[in-house]
């Protein structure tokens, strides 16, 4: 496989955008990417487009269609959560492969304010649904659970999980990207309203509308197009989908595949989790965030409680040893489910090339970033990036 | 309530299972498929292949037992229009080695959240409720579990 590197990216801040259509979406974060890489659409020989809820309505040549139709293939990828991530690993194993030079991966949702998801069941008559009355498949009570795993387990407290939503509020303030950039304390996290025990409504990610691009190239085409600019290298893709574990099929297992990619990810780098400089992981939920900081090895099993608390939420803190969604998270920032996965990656990049986007955030001297995806059903991303 | 003397007929209105894994005859309890090659318990009616082994074969029915033991838990406040909150969401691990989805019942959902470590490893047993009438007017039985003395 072929050195591949990220030669430009762009998005536009997540919110919600009623007024405009969701290839509109990918077309301006698209457009973005190719004047930060440098490039036209004419240069791109590949696009990667990811995107869930309009899977099946070709979003990827729609945005062709506003941006420019040059007739290159074009494949519409869907993997939950991890759709964003999935097209960004099609574009890099179409560089790494050799077949092409210069690709591009966008990833775009219009959620709307569409409020829980999945659950159902039931067929044509919903007499026969399932959702509340034989437990709960929403996402909240899936994320909840994984939470409660932990707390049986290790005798985790409210106020760990609460912890994690203070600290990504606090970094999101420093993001003009986000969709909120407000701080919130202590008391308001454990104080407002329980979505789904021990999740409240500041422990849950909101849902949006948003768009990320990337633009990926070959090293030769790096040389000729990044004049002298400093570009990060995809040192490792990795996708993994759930393997046989106790309970997976009634309460999704969001560990295994996780730790599976994470150790698959360190492995073709060839580096650990402590040379990692900073971490874009999924946090959809506050008890996701914290069960991860053990899946990726950023601290030992068991110790995710103590890791949060050091130095008062220091660790996983901008400033701190390992810091964790210094862009807001996916709590702050918001989570387009297909446009997710391309926005942590652009955050890590701009980190490690020292980008003007992050000025107000920048984790210093940021070698290597780590961008985790889970998409539940399930699939795991995970890029880790080099400079 | 679920001990009919007879199958319902196939015009009347009866009692229907929310899934095809509950049955409600003799006693209302949940029926499982097991792989030959593997021992995996699967809450399905029917199987291709083994999801753990991958053989294909042959799965055995398994009646499941009525009463397991709490793995966790979720108390849900936010609902689908129509479903009552908060209510007790709960993983129920099984003696025979599967593990099933359901509500906890006879649980007050506000007094567990103070106490969540009171829930996990609790003893339950299964109940049946009908939760709904379908479109043919049968009454839909759904299972939950409620703490059991052992």
């Amino acid at each position: 496989m072929r050195n591949v590197y990220v030669l430009g990216t762009g998005m536009i801040r997540f919110g919600r955008y009623p007024d405009k259509t969701v290839p509109e979406l990918g077309a301006e974060a698209a457009l973005i990417a190719l004047k930060d890489a440098g490039v036209t659409i004419k240069d791109v020989e590949l696009f990667a487009c990811g995107n869930l809820f309009q899977a099946n309505a070709m979003v990827g040549q729609r945005i062709l269609q506003q941006v420019g139709q040059t007739g290159i293939p074009v494949v519409n990828v869907s993997n939950a959560c991890a759709t964003g991530s999935t097209a960004f690993r099609e574009a890099y194993i179409s560089v790494a492969s050799g077949m092409y030079d210069i690709t591009m991966a966008v990833g775009v949702e219009q959620m709307g304010k569409q409020g829980l998801l999945g659950g159902g069941g039931g067929g044509s008559d919903p007499a026969y649904s399932t959702e509340g009355r034989i437990g709960s498949g929403l996402m909240p009570a899936v994320f909840g659970q994984a939470g409660m795993e932990h707390m049986r387990k290790y005798g985790t407290k409210l106020e760990h999980f609460a912890k994690i939503s203070v600290k990504s509020h606090q970094h999101a303030t420093k993001n003009q990207f986000s969709q909120y950039q407000n701080e919130v304390t202590l008391e308001d996290v454990l104080n407002a309203r329980v979505v789904a025990f021990p999740n409240t409504l500041y422990m849950c990610c909101p849902t949006g509308d948003g768009a990320a691009a990337a633009i990926l190239v070959s090293e030769d085409k790096l040389k000729q197009l990044a004049g002298g600019r400093k570009r990060a290298r995809v040192a490792a893709s990795v996708l993994t989908s759930d393997p046989y574990t106790d309970r997976d099929l009634t309460l999704p297992d969001v560990n295994t595949l996780t730790k599976r990619a994470a150790q698959k990810a360190y492995e073709t780098a060839g580096i650990g989790p402590k040379d990692v400089s900073l971490t874009e992981l999924h946090d959809c939920f506050a008890t996701a965030e914290l069960v991860h900081y053990e899946n990726l090895g950023l601290c030992g099993d068991g110790e995710a409680g103590k890791f949060i608390d050091e130095g008062g939420g220091k660790h996983p803190s901008l400033g701190g040893k390992a810091p964790v969604n210094v862009s807001g998270g996916l709590l702050s920032k918001g989570h387009p489910l297909g446009a997710t996965g391309v926005a942590n990656i652009c955050e890590v990049v701009w980190h490690l090339t020292g980008d003007d986007r992050v000025k107000q955030r920048q984790v210093p001297n940021a070698k290597v970033g780590l961008a985790h995806v889970i998409g539940l059903g399930s699939a795991c991303t995970i890029h880790l990036l080099t400079v | 309530m679920a001990e009919q003397a007879r199958a319902p007929q196939a015009e009347q209105p009866g009692k229907r299972p929310i899934l095809p894994i509950f049955k409600l005859e003799p006693k209302p309890h949940l029926v499982g498929i097991k792989c030959s090659g593997c021992g995996a318990v699967f809450l399905d009616v029917k199987r291709l292949a083994c999801s753990k082994c991958g053989a294909a074969g042959p799965f055995h029915n398994v009646p499941l037992s009525t009463k397991g033991k709490v793995w966790v838990f979720s108390v849900i406040h936010q609902s689908f229009p129509g479903i009552k909150t908060p209510y007790i969401t709960a993983i129920i691990d099984l003696p025979e080695g599967v593990s099933v989805k359901s509500n906890l019942v006879d649980v007050d959902p506000l007094e567990l959240q103070k106490n969540p470590q009171k829930a996990f490893g609790m003893p339950v047993e299964l109940v049946a409720s009908v939760v709904a009438k379908d479109r043919q007017g049968n009454e839909v039985v759904a299972f939950q579990f409620r703490p059991s003395a052992n």
